[in-house]
């Protein structure tokens, strides 16, 4: 058996994932992610008199510790891989990715593990975030003048 | 009439990551940092001020704010600080999920052991 007719047959039995089921997964996860988000945030501003941008930020705190509490309990990863995109893009994607990076690496010692891989994932988003906000502000300053 | 709009907002960024998944080789750790890069270039050209009036909660849910948080504290700190300022305060609005983040995922990390 060749070389071609082997990637056939391995294609030919591997599981088939269905790009639509994970496209409206991914949506109606998201959506209802989103939905719950505006929830929290209208209720911290009526009961506790917030303003709108600082129960915006209460609401991210929320929704990080939930993840991270529910990362640490262990059935978070499994959610992340049945949600698909949809818990991926919402904060819960990051908080997610910063608490099962350290739970994974806290045998490995403070330092060496903990330390160093606490953002192994969360990290590029962080990176390419700032360096991408820099450079950006440079170009509106040159060109705002 | 924001929840509906939260609904869909935040449903449409997942379905297009979704979609992004599925028919490139891109990783999950692509998909998040473009969307964080998507969110600074939508905040440059003014947009997602926009999208967060319209959606609240949909809009700041998504890693893209993040990267509109970065932008916009950047840019304030630029028109208080000048050049300084763009360093000093790239990260007084994002701050807190990087915050929030290290604190969280340390103080659970004490208590909690990885399931398998």
């Amino acid at each position: 058996m060749n070389k071609d007719e082997y990637k056939k047959l391995v294609k030919k039995h591997e599981p088939q994932e269905n790009k639509l089921n994970n496209a409206i997964i991914a949506f109606l996860v998201g959506g209802t992610v989103g939905f719950i988000v505006e929830g929290i945030i209208v209720i911290l501003m009526n009961v506790l008199n917030l303003t709108r941008i600082d129960a915006t930020v209460w609401t991210s705190l929320i929704v990080i510790f939930t993840a991270s509490l529910f990362t640490a309990l262990g059935f978070f990863d499994n959610w992340m891989s049945k949600a698909k995109a949809g818990l991926l893009l919402p904060t819960t994607g990051f908080a997610h990715s910063v608490s099962s990076s350290a739970l994974d690496y806290k045998k490995e010692g403070l330092i060496m593990g903990l330390g160093s891989n606490f953002f192994k994932l969360a990290g590029s988003v962080i990176l390419y975030g700032i360096l991408a906000s820099f450079i950006l502000v440079i170009v509106k300053v040159i060109i705002s003048g | 009439m924001t929840f509906i709009w939260a609904f869909l907002i935040a449903g449409s960024f997942c379905l297009i990551g979704e979609l992004i998944l599925d028919n490139t080789k891109l990783t999950p750790g692509h998909i998040t940092s473009l969307f964080t890069v998507i969110g600074c270039i939508l905040a440059f050209f003014g947009l997602y001020d926009k999208l967060i009036d319209l959606a609240g909660g949909g809009a700041s849910t998504i890693i893209s704010n993040f990267g509109y948080l970065l932008y916009t504290g950047a840019y304030e700190g630029y028109l208080a600080n000048g050049i300084l300022g763009i360093f000093t305060g790239m990260l007084t609005k994002g701050g807190a999920a990087i915050v929030g983040s290290i604190v969280f995922a340390a103080i659970l990390t004490l208590f909690f052991n990885p399931k398998d």
